[in-house]
């Protein structure tokens, strides 16, 4: 059966070459079956291969061709199954056919349905190739074509041209990251000869000591990478702005898949990282900012997207924050399930915008508890979980394991688990907030039906993954199931706690089950009880509020310190100095060429009088020399 | 009895083939261009004659006789030439023929 | 001797210089002929007297009437004396007289360098001509009998002339 492997990103493939050749002569119901039925069946396929992997867990290696093969450099075009590639098939093959289902829906009335249908498959595709690879250069290609689709997807409603600028600021921005990424696999190669990961971790923890040089310097460059992918510190400017696109493509890539490729690598090359304590700090530190920094921002924004694109870029520092202490399969584990609800959110979110007639203020709704029921319920289920409400959530288990780990961590710091909780407490209020000005209150913009079923029965999926995705990972107090760790030791290592802090799980716990409730009720005080109180404070710390809602300055400070000085340039250079040069040689050319022309009259008496003009030259020259 | 020396032979040819060359060059009207090269040729077939009678040989007279069945052939399809663009062009005049200019 | 050919050399260069100022093309033929006729004299005093003989036969008597055969036939009239007067105006010489005399004076001073000979008197007759020409000169023989089968050929081929068919609805057009 895992033979079968090259199937799961080649489905996707030929849906989209389908789609991209013959696209628009397809009917609507048979693009969206090809669209929908490649990742289905890739879906399949995986769930197939994933009974064989769980009888048997070896990894598994397919040799799909050789890609290139110089002297000193070979590269294949090879698939490696672990446990962890393993996690992402599953949730991108079945995130991604419930978003392209309920696209079936979403995008009815588009004409670049079919178009729409070829980006996703491509996207899946690319992703898929890159969980999958065995080799970083195998990667890279994954990485560039999930940058690549993200670009295409953002600007699909090209015609907007706000959508084509986000489209550029999410591509180039992720470029930086890209080329950091690129150098540090320049650099891995030149150390080690190799590029295939298997054999990098094994080469690299046998050649180099903890905190060597080239191991701290090259886990840099790929956390740079990771950073521009992910969205984290400095490279976090790009995701809000990539609302623009349809909302499906902000819950597939957006918040369950591309934007946790950063999170992916840094996982698989732990090893490197677990060389570099620096590194790995940082790491942690990037997280932790990045949560606060993002939570404050979402408690500012009054566009739903917005909202939950903060949110992700706060909940991907979450993943990176367990990456930095050490926790690896915490932070895996939080992705899951935020691909769950952040994907089930984005879809609520847009079935609400959808039906409300592309409305993204949520201050212009409110009261759609009672019209719009079915997505009422999932929304809260989602929120809940985002929230880490207590118990009944996935995201309970998950973020509390994060929090735990924070402080009780092999690495953990009071420092890092302060941070986290207080990014908990901003994320139960800000959730909230977008819940109960959405759906409580007055209706301030009248909807007219509830979604279709396409867009709601994935939704419900969604909501029941939220839920009971938690219970593989219990902690010690809930009866310690430790289904998912298990799955994922081989390839991660478990983290040790500090025995000294052990027995007081429960008290944090507590804590943190008690910062989200609390998180809940100021936000139901705030919005529901007494909705005036936050335009008085919003007046009373204007200038907070103002840096809140801007994402701090960051899109400010870039375009101060990077875009004016390029633009200037730019227009120093309007008339393309280096064209007129060629230009230049061309002109000349031409004037030379006008001048000889005139020498062919075509008058006989003209080139006889040349032939005499040649005659006496050569006679001269004869008689001198 | 004296004889002559090379070199007025030699200039006379000189001379007739100097006249030659002025005449093709101020000469609009194709015949007497014609003419002209015929004036050249026989200067020049006069030097081969003045060489071959200095080294008392047949060859100069020889190379004349070449000369002079080119010179025959040259004159029959360059009239004919001359007939074809009188006819289309309707004018003797060697300048009206630069269609190929440029 | 060579007196006849000074004086036969002054009358060739006085021809050709007639030739070259004549307005009307008969004349500038007509001289043309006499200078042939000197330029044979002259070969005659060099000792070629069968070269002397094909020049008049040949040069004047075919060559210079095949050109008066064709300008009768271009039936030309008065206009074309006028039209020539037109051309050959005195600034016309200057360009051409610069060049050639500088010519002229490259082709003296190469001549006054080379070594000086004698002409030979001894004449040499027919039979020397013939046997140098059927001897080593064969191949020039037939190359050359070639040459004039070309020459026939292609004065034939470029000479002619198709009639214009035009249909008569169009004639009207035409005129």
């Amino acid at each position: 059966m895992k033979e079968l492997l090259w199937l799961i990103p080649a489905l996707p493939l030929a849906g989209a070459l389908t789609l991209i050749l013959a696209g628009d002569k397809l009917s609507r119901a048979t693009a969206g079956l090809v669209g929908c039925g490649s990742v289905g069946l890739s879906a399949i396929i995986t769930l197939l291969i994933g009974f064989d992997f769980l009888s048997s867990p070896q990894p598994y290696h397919q040799l799909l061709w050789s890609w290139m093969a110089v002297e000193g450099f070979h590269t294949e075009f090879a698939f490696h199954l672990d446990a962890l590639s393993m996690v992402f098939l599953f949730v991108i093959t079945f995130v991604g056919t419930l978003i392209h289902i309920y696209s079936t829906g979403f995008m009815v009335d588009d004409d670049g349905f079919a178009r729409f249908f070829a980006y996703l498959n491509l996207f899946v595709c690319a992703m898929l190739i890159l969980v999958l690879a065995d080799n970083l250069l195998l990667m890279y290609l994954g990485w560039e074509g999930v940058g690549l689709c993200s670009y295409l997807l953002i600007g699909f409603w090209y015609q907007e041209e706000k959508n084509g600028y986000a489209a550029r600021k999410a591509f180039i921005v992720t470029r930086v990251g890209d080329t950091s990424m690129a150098i540090g696999l320049f650099m891995l190669f030149q150390a080690f000869g190799t590029l295939n990961i298997q054999e990098l971790m094994t080469h690299a923890s046998q050649t180099w000591q903890v905190g060597a040089h080239a191991a701290v310097v090259i886990a840099f460059l790929l956390l740079g990478g990771a950073v521009g992918k992910s969205a984290q510190l400095p490279l976090q400017t790009w995701l809000p702005d990539a609302m623009a696109g349809p909302s499906p493509v902000s819950a597939l890539i957006h918040a369950a898949t591309m934007v946790t490729a950063g999170v992916y690598l840094i996982a698989r090359t732990h090893v490197i990282f677990e060389l570099a304590p620096d590194a790995q700090m940082a790491v942690g530190i990037v997280g932790a900012v990045t949560l606060l920094l993002a939570g404050c921002s979402a408690l500012t924004q009054y566009d739903l997207k917005r909202v939950l694109a903060y949110s992700t870029i706060s909940q991907i520092g979450y993943m990176f924050l367990a990456l930095g202490i050490g926790a690896w399969s915490a932070g895996i584990f939080h992705f899951m399930i935020h691909a769950f609800f952040k994907a089930l959110l984005f879809l609520g979110a847009g079935a609400v915008i959808m039906l409300l007639h592309h409305e993204h203020d949520m201050f212009k709704m409110g009261g759609l508890r009672k019209k719009l029921p079915v997505i009422y319920w999932t929304f809260l289920i989602g929120s809940a979980s985002l929230a880490a409400i207590p118990f009944v959530t996935a995201g309970f288990y998950s973020k509390d394991q994060i929090l735990w780990l924070a402080l009780a961590g092999e690495k953990g710091n009071p420092v890092f688990y302060a941070a986290a909780l207080a990014g908990a407490f901003i994320t139960s209020v800000y959730t909230f907030r977008m819940v109960f000005v959405t759906f409580f209150g007055h209706e301030h913009t009248h909807v007219g039906h509830d979604a279709g079923r396409s867009m709601t029965v994935p939704l419900i999926i969604l909501a029941i993954l939220s839920t009971i995705a938690g219970f593989i990972e219990l902690p010690h107090t809930f009866g310690h199931v430790t289904l998912f760790s298990d799955f994922l030791n081989p390839v991660l290592p478990t983290v040790a706690l500090k025995p000294e802090l052990e027995h007081l799980e429960v008290l944090f716990q507590a804590i943190a089950a008690v910062v989200a409730l609390s998180g809940v009720y100021i936000a139901y005080f705030f919005y529901v009880k007494q909705p005036e109180l936050p335009t008085v404070i919003k007046k009373a710390v204007p200038g907070l509020h103002h840096l809140w809602y801007n994402g701090w300055g960051f899109d400010a400070l870039y375009n101060t310190l990077l875009v004016r000085p390029y633009v200037f340039l730019s227009t120093l250079n309007k008339n393309d100095v280096i064209d007129k040069v060629y230009g230049g040689m061309v002109t000349f050319t031409q004037y030379c060429n006008g001048v000889l022309v005139r020498t062919q009259s075509g008058m006989m008496r003209w080139y006889v009088m040349g032939i005499v003009i040649g005659a006496i030259l050569m006679l001269t020259l004869g008689l001198m020399l | 009895m004296k004889t002559i020396p090379i070199e007025a032979g030699l200039l006379l040819a000189g001379i007739l083939f100097v006249l030659g060359l002025i005449s093709v060059l101020i000469r609009r009207n194709i015949i007497f261009m014609l003419i002209s090269v015929e004036i050249m040729l026989n200067a020049a077939g006069l030097a081969f004659i003045v060489a071959g009678s200095r080294w008392a040989q047949a060859d100069g007279q020889v190379m004349f006789i070449f000369i002079l069945t080119m010179a025959a052939a040259e004159v029959s399809v360059g009239l004919a030439l001359i007939l074809q663009i009188y006819h289309q062009l309707k004018t003797l005049d060697g300048d009206a023929a630069n269609k190929m200019n440029g | 001797m060579e007196l006849t050919f000074y004086i036969a050399s002054g009358i060739a260069i006085v021809a050709t210089i007639m030739v070259i100022t004549r307005y009307n093309l008969i004349h500038a033929l007509l001289y043309l002929v006499v200078s042939f006729l000197a330029v044979a004299l002259v070969f005659f005093v060099l000792g070629a007297p069968f070269v002397a003989a094909l020049e008049v036969i040949v040069y004047a008597g075919a060559i210079v009437v095949l050109i008066i055969f064709v300008i009768m036939m271009l039936n030309l009239k008065e206009e074309a004396v006028e039209e020539e007067r037109h051309w050959l105006t005195r600034d016309v010489f200057i360009g051409p007289a610069i060049l050639s005399v500088l010519l002229l004076a490259e082709l003296v001073y190469i001549i006054i360098q080379g070594d000086t000979g004698q002409i030979a008197t001894k004449a040499i007759d027919a039979k020397a001509v013939g046997l140098s020409l059927y001897g080593p000169y064969v191949i020039g023989v037939e190359l050359s009998g070639i040459l004039l089968m070309a020459g026939i050929v292609g004065a034939y081929h470029l000479g002619r002339q198709k009639k214009k068919v035009v249909h008569r609805f169009l004639e009207h057009a035409e005129e």
